[in-house]
């Protein structure tokens, strides 16, 4: 150490001018207007919802019924009935939203996994860009034509394996069905919903695999490692956390999915674990299902289980971000 | 330009790869795909395995089965390597054959109800089910462009001030904006829906274009925010401490020095924006509905719009409105291409720019 004395270190302070002032809360206060919105958007929910939820209670998002004033409907046992007053209840709804999301991520996973692999570290360089630009464009097609797609060319192989599993494995109480009519089932709404949600899972997965550090591949290939070894040991584990938060943001899409399973589920209001029968639910396409012909009572209720929907989603996705952000190197 | 001031390069030479896939290896590999596809047809043909996935099934078990024979007096290391490539190779194309197959759908079926006037004819003096040569989607495309219209001039600018707080400004709330507009792009598509009729369509006491527009908007705002935060990122500091250097302050830095040079970056930021959300559907039903006629007033009531015309159309479900509603769903994704070629090139043209400047202030700091 050399005895010069070195000058305390001089506080460093930023001084804004009035005009930077203004203009830094004219852009603060623009941005935070996202904040805003959110904020919005669940104030105005949870007031125009508490009508219903003071009515029913925890009783809305458990019970399976869904009457409305002077709503006539044929009851299992033939005998009809007249509801006297309205019942608003969509546990159904809810358990078969999970249910259709869990079948659409048992096949989107496996699939954006091997795609992005595939991607990154299979494809000719010729085809690589091609395929990237490709799983952007894919991410755009509008949800609407996955559906028309699904009802009118998907369907026909749907319900083929549909029949081949309740053919081979009928006796699993999973793939029992009560009417041999597979069309329309939560199963195949669910492959139609991975078709859908397999290019924002694969772009993220792919994304994190790009981002492995090239020198440790590197390194696998040096000490005599397979190409599948070098991806087992080094790329696999690195892009652990980001294949985890696509596949969270792929499950937020595809529990808020709507027109694609309106068009490709029976809705019915009954608990069911049978996945190949054509009757399942959805919170969301039964809004819109129910939206056209509602009483004021009723919308109050489609907006209550809207809200439900947006608490779903909202948790799912703030666990997803919250993994994005915390794996993404700070820029 | 660059030429001159470079040193002395040398002669580029093309290095040899000795591990590099020979053009006959290449041509082998795409014979033998070939042959395996051949006789997978064939196993199609005659065994109970049938149709499209028993053929895939089939040449997925030829391929593996080959795969085993070539490997088998390799090591236990090879085997295993070549079977991986062979399931991920598989598992890739099954990702990708949805989104080709709803590609050629939607063109095969599309077309055959597009002629001339599709474009300018609307659906008042026509029913979903008469003659394809009859009425169109005029009013449609314009119902939705003009959404999409109100969505942007809404969007745009808040998008942009939320970019340049969170790269500018970056107050102490960076890291809460940035959550919640990653926590925004989930929101669910009709829960916007809702949200914008208790609000807009119950105040303003009937369905409206206007309504439909701010709905997508609710939708479009994360994905130009994001986009900008990104464009804005690719500004080199060098340009901003020039800005400072010169005594410009902050606002003027930001106003007058880092955003024009993103300024193709912005605009595909807003059309990636618009990519996303015009094929919306489910908060346009419970927002403007839909009409057979034009409508240019997007405060007057419900507006026809392409997702809510395909809709319609599709439950209608006789053959000639679903011809309709697959032409729909072509132009549909033919907008949807084209905003997203667009916001590519231009995309590829911010980010040169950007090096380019940041080229430039390297080279005059030497």
């Amino acid at each position: 150490m050399t005895s010069t004395a070195t000058p305390t270190p001089r506080e460093m302070t930023v001084i804004y001018s009035r005009a930077d002032k203004i203009f830094r809360g004219i852009v603060t206060a623009g941005a935070l207007t996202s904040l805003v919105l959110l904020g919005l958007i669940a104030s105005f929910l949870i007031l125009r919802s508490s009508e219903t939820f003071r009515e029913f209670g925890f009783r809305f998002i458990t019970g399976s019924e869904w009457f409305s004033d002077g709503f006539q409907d044929v009851l299992a046992d033939g005998s009809e009935a007249t509801a006297s007053k309205s019942v608003f209840s969509i546990g159904p709804m809810i358990v078969g939203s999970l249910v259709v999301a869990a079948i659409a991520m048992l096949f989107a996973v496996p699939l954006s996994i091997g795609g992005a692999l595939y991607i990154e570290f299979y494809a000719p360089r010729a085809i690589h860009r091609i395929l990237v630009s490709m799983l952007d464009l894919a991410a755009a097609i509008p949800s609407l034509i996955f559906g028309l797609w699904g009802i009118q060319v998907f369907t026909s192989l749907g319900v083929r394996w549909a029949t081949l599993l309740n053919d081979r494995l009928g006796f699993i109480p999973l793939f029992s069905v009560e009417f041999e009519n597979f069309g329309r089932s939560p199963f195949t709404a669910g492959c139609v919903l991975a078709a859908l949600v397999v290019p924002i899972t694969t772009s993220v997965a792919r994304e994190v695999y790009s981002r492995t550090p090239r020198d440790l591949i590197d390194t696998c290939y040096a000490l005599g490692g397979s190409k599948w070894g070098a991806i087992r040991a080094v790329v696999l584990p690195y892009g652990r956390s980001g294949v985890i938060a696509g596949a969270m943001l792929g499950l937020g899409r595809a529990l808020g999915e709507t027109v694609a399973i309106y068009l490709m589920l029976n809705l019915v209001f009954k608990y069911s674990y049978q996945v190949l029968d054509s009757a399942g639910g959805n919170v969301a396409s039964m809004i819109v299902l129910k939206f056209g012909e509602a009483t004021d009572r009723e919308i109050s209720a489609l907006i209550a289980s809207g809200l439900v929907l947006f608490v779903i989603t909202l948790i799912v996705n703030m666990i997803a971000s919250n993994i994005v952000q915390r794996t993404t190197p700070r820029a | 330009m660059t030429t001159t001031t470079t040193p002395l390069t040398p002669e580029t030479v093309n290095p040899q790869r000795p591990w590099a896939m020979r053009r006959s290896t290449r041509a082998t590999n795409y014979g033998r795909l070939l042959v395996f596809a051949i006789a997978a047809g064939i196993v199609t043909l005659m065994t109970p395995l049938a149709n499209v996935d028993g053929f895939a099934l089939a040449f997925l078990l030829i391929n593996l089965a080959w795969t085993l024979g070539v490997t088998s007096r390799m090591g236990a290391k090879e085997r295993r390597d070549a079977i991986v490539r062979v399931s991920i190779t598989s598992l890739a194309v099954l990702a990708f054959v949805p989104w080709l197959s709803i590609f050629v759908t939607t063109i095969l079926k599309g077309s055959t109800a597009l002629y001339p006037g599709y474009f300018v004819n609307d659906m008042r003096v026509t029913s979903a089910d008469d003659e394809l040569t009859f009425g169109g989607a005029g009013h449609a495309i314009v119902g939705s462009l003009m959404m999409v219209a109100i969505a942007t001039v809404i969007t745009l600018p808040l998008g942009i001030l939320s970019g340049i707080y969170l790269t500018e400004v970056r107050g102490r709330l960076t890291f809460l904006v940035r959550f919640i507009v990653q926590s925004m792009a989930g929101v669910p598509s009709v829960v916007a829906g809702l949200f914008i009729f208790t609000t807009v369509v119950q105040s303003m006491g009937r369905y409206s274009g206007l309504a439909g527009g701010v709905a997508l908007a609710v939708l479009m705002l994360p994905t130009v925010s994001r986009t900008a935060e990104e464009v804005l990122k690719l500004v080199p500091d060098d340009l901003r401490n020039a800005g400072y250097a010169l005594g410009a302050r902050q606002w003027r830095t930001a106003l007058m020095v880092v955003l024009p040079t993103v300024r193709a970056g912005l605009v595909t930021a807003a059309i990636l924006g618009i990519a996303r959300v015009i094929g919306e559907t489910a908060p346009l039903l419970l927002t403007s509905l839909n009409t057979n006629g034009y409508v240019w007033n997007p405060i007057q009531g419900t507006v026809g719009s392409l997702p809510t015309y395909i809709f319609a159309l599709f439950m209608y479900g006789t053959d000639y409105s679903t011809s309709r509603a697959w032409s729909g769903s072509l132009v549909l994704l033919a907008l949807v291409l084209f905003f997203f070629i667009l916001a590519r090139r231009l995309g590829a043209k911010n980010e040169r720019r950007a090096k380019a400047s940041s080229r430039g202030s390297a080279k005059s700091k030497s």
